[in-house]
């Protein structure tokens, strides 16, 4: 029978090869091709860390690895060249390659942790009875903490992330893709993942594609680098140690974190300044639930005392779901807390002294930029150049000095090529810096007294981290306040004034700021 | 095979349908079998325009919410948009229509009727077992009950969205204030921002089911979706109802038909 079958033929084995011969990728509605005159083959079993800028055209590589570019496919646009499988174009062998993209968000299918891991078996066709084996060994594998009934919705991110890759992993894929598994982890979540995979790999003798921008934690789990350029093919490609010898400079001229090349921005001193904002006894709760048996509203927050001053970087640190989040949405004057308030203190206060929560939404954008963790969430318009426009004629910036201002912009964060495209269609780092240049885009002389930002370095190479962090910098040295959550210890290292650890519905401040969000000293 | 370690204690366990006392009875039936339900209902009820053939299923089927598993606020969020939608109906045909207020009232209660159970099917039934009921009861092809899974899973997301939109666009100066042409304005601005939104939540979910290898051939199911004599009672017990509510109104003399 057909169906059984492809069971089989999907249940393990030897890793799959993987061979390219000047290929490469336009997407619909691009001018330019997102990679081209790729040269590449990748023997079964081998494990392949994917490094290239970002935008390079890394996660384009691996959503074609995954049969998942083409004319009837998920993603439309051109190809030239040659792309394979085990010898077949890769649309053909879909199903029996994994992928893990850049967003957990985006990838649980069904409702339920295990119907959700068993979603791609029932596509395979594997009988009733294999499937839930798999589905369980799968979520042991991973160390998923819930069982099989857990709602997929009520997960934290790195929850997600693991439920994503129990879900590939179900599916016995002889390939695996994964596309930054941990950039929106908590270093703990990202630390588990990593030995997961370092386990999971162990275990298997599927070939393994990998992306990931931070270098340092991952090249323990490959045996090869392979190097792409954005709008060309591969540029170094060999075993870790001898790439990162023979091309370590020329990689870190391209952005790439090249194992102890970590970007050193001199950044002037903070100025410090008055308090701007104050959060006095704030209490939030989830927003209700609709539907058949709803979770009952729970508290996030609680007893929450904050403080931001000017000319002062405050991190927001803590797990993935402790409300770090939650109370950015407070301390922006974007949602009100359930008690308590959050309070304009000083020059603020001289705004407009009524809490943040009541502000016209004018006035608050004037004085407070904000960046959402998902960067989707806060475009407006249809390119990249209008997104950037929109604060500054709002706010009555004139025609030239705006379109000089985003010029500018466009260029240091390396949007300049993308002004025309659409939001939605950038790579996952270029859309954080676009979601991070809209709230820079009212200029130095206009920009807001206090910038409010979620995970601002998220997927970045070592030029845009760079680029960010000495805009952010800059405003620091101005005297306006930035108030960030992340948990890129580089960034805390390099900007961080004062902490703030969200955890257990607490925010307390943290005393000691180095050393005590990573006991083993990594970059992250 | 369903799991067994449920955990009752978990608030963020969906629980399987069908466990949990007399207010999730409906729960238990088929979703299929509650769809035909409704369905047989409705249809049953086009012909009759009178208000006391409606009124006879409508009075059957209203204690039935008392056992949908629905809470308060879901009960409300359905319910005032469904009186609202009667009692409209009832004002239009009230104004404008030639049988007067008997014939208004007729109308009113006839929509009410026919719209009732199959809003209490769709919030009785879980979207997994709905979709997989669909297509191993119904024989429904794999791709459009998925399809229908996802709008139903979307459902609950989208009021998320709707919030994130909310503060996202706060965040960018876009709030209307007291002005009430620019709040219309901004309120179907809102309302397109959720539209996009949608259809790219949905665009991703399909990139992600493909990414599992969705439609490369036949499926398994993971998960049967069983047929009990129960449900075939419940869908017997449509036609059953909808003859003693045609018989209690023509022994009454009020019994007016659409073509009559
Ligand atoms: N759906 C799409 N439509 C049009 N262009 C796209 C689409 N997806 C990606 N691109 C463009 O293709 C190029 C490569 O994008 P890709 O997502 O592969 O980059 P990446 O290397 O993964 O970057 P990052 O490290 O930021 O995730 C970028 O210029 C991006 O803007
Ligand atoms: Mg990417």
């Amino acid at each position: 029978m057909a169906a059984t079958d492809r069971a089989a033929r999907a249940s393990g084995g030897p890793g799959a090869r993987v061979e390219l011969e000047g290929w490469g990728w336009k997407h619909s509605g691009r001018d330019e091709y997102a990679l081209r005159g790729v040269d590449l083959s990748v023997e079964p079993g081998e494990r392949v860390l994917l490094l290239g800028a970002s935008g390079a055209g890394k996660s384009t590589l691996l959503h074609s690895l995954a049969g998942l570019t083409g004319p009837d496919s998920a993603i439309s646009g051109e190809q030239e060249g040659v792309l394979l499988v085990d010898g077949e174009p890769a649309t053909r062998r879909r199903g029996r390659v994994g992928l893990v993209s850049q967003d957990p968000e985006t990838q649980l299918v069904m409702a339920r942790a295990g119907d959700d891991v068993a979603f791609g078996p029932e596509n395979l066709g594997v009988e009733r009875d294999e499937v839930w084996r798999r589905v369980d060994a799968a979520l042991g594998e991973v160390a998923f903490p819930y069982g099989r009934d857990h709602s997929t919705g009520a997960l934290s991110g790195g929850e997600k992330q693991r439920l994503v890759i129990a879900g590939t992993l179900a599916m016995r894929p002889r390939l695996l893709l994964l596309d930054e598994p941990t950039a929106n982890l908590d270093p703990a979540g990202a630390e588990l993942i990593r030995g997961v995979l370092a386990r999971l790999l162990a275990a298997t003798e599927a070939t393994l594609v990998l992306v990931e921008h931070r270098v340092a934690e991952v090249v323990d789990l490959v045996d090869r680098v392979v190097v792409v350029e954005p709008g060309g093919g591969v540029i170094a490609d060999g075993a870790p140690r001898a790439v990162f010898a023979e091309h370590g400079r020329a990689l870190a001229g391209q952005g790439v974190w090249v194992p102890g090349g970590e970007p050193d921005p001199g950044l002037a001193p903070a100025p410090g300044g008055p308090v701007l904002i104050e959060a006095v006894d704030c209490l939030v709760r989830t927003p209700p639930d609709l539907g058949m048996r709803a979770a009952p509203a729970r508290t996030v927050l609680s007893g929450v005392r904050a403080a931001v001053a000017a000319g002062t970087a405050t991190a927001l640190t803590g797990p993935n779901g402790a409300g770090k989040s939650t109370l950015l949405t407070l301390l922006a004057g974007l949602a009100r807390p359930r008690a308590g308030a959050v309070l304009p203190r000083g020059p603020l206060a001289e705004a407009d002294a009524r809490p943040l929560a009541r502000w016209p939404a004018r006035r608050l954008a004037r004085h407070i930029g904000t960046v959402f963790q998902h960067a989707e969430d806060q475009f407006v318009t249809a390119t990249v150049r209008d997104e950037l426009r929109f604060a500054p004629l709002r706010a009555g910036m004139g025609r030239a000095e705006t379109d000089a201002w985003v010029d500018e912009l466009l260029e240091r964060l390396r949007l300049a090529r993308l002004a025309d495209a659409h939001p939605f269609t950038l790579s996952g780092g270029e859309k954080r810096r676009l979601s991070v240049a809209t709230a820079l885009s009212s200029g130095p002389a206009h920009a807001p007294d206090a910038l409010v930002l979620d995970e601002p370095t998220f997927g970045q190479d070592t030029r845009t981290w760079a680029e960010l962090v000495e805009l952010l910098g800059d405003l620091r040295a101005q005297g306006r306040a930035i108030v960030m959550a992340t948990h890129d210890a580089l960034l805390l290292r390099h900007l961080a004034d004062t902490r703030l650890r969200v955890a257990d519905g607490r925010v307390t401040p943290v005393e000691r700021p180095d050393g005590v969000e990573r006991p083993d000293g990594g970059t992250r | 095979m369903r799991t067994t370690d449920r955990g009752r204690g978990d608030p963020m366990t969906l629980d399987a349908p069908g466990d949990g006392g007399a207010r999730y009875w409906l729960l238990g039936f088929n979703p299929a079998a509650k769809l035909i339900a409704a369905l047989v209902l409705a249809v049953g009820l086009v012909p009759a325009v009178d208000a006391v053939t409606g009124g006879v299923v409508l009075a059957a089927v209203l204690p039935l919410v008392l056992f949908s598993g629905a809470d308060r606020r879901t009960l409300l969020v359905l319910g005032v948009p469904f009186l609202f939608m009667g009692l409209s109906s009832g004002l239009v045909n009230l104004l404008y229509g030639e049988a007067g207020p008997l014939g208004a009232l007729g109308a009113a209660v006839r929509l009410l009727a026919i719209a009732l159970p199959g809003i209490l099917a769709a919030v009785s039934s879980d979207p997994t077992e709905t979709a997989d009921s669909l297509v191993q009861r119904l024989r429904i092809p794999e791709r459009p009950a998925m399809g229908v899974l996802a709008a139903l899973r979307l459902i609950p997301l989208l009021a998320g969205q709707w919030r994130t939109i909310t503060l996202a666009r706060r965040a960018r100066g876009l709030e209307a204030g007291h002005n009430p042409v620019a709040m219309t304005a901004l309120f179907f601005g809102r309302l397109f921002a959720l539209l996009v939104r949608s259809i790219r939540t949905g665009t991703l979910l399909a990139t992600a089911m493909d990414a599992r290898a969705f439609g490369t051939g036949p499926r398994s199911h993971a998960r049967t979706s069983r047929w009990r004599p129960a449900d075939t009672l419940l869908v017997a017990a449509c036609p059953v109802l909808l003859a003693a509510a045609y018989a209690v109104s023509a022994g009454l003399g009020t019994l007016t038909l659409l073509f009559g």
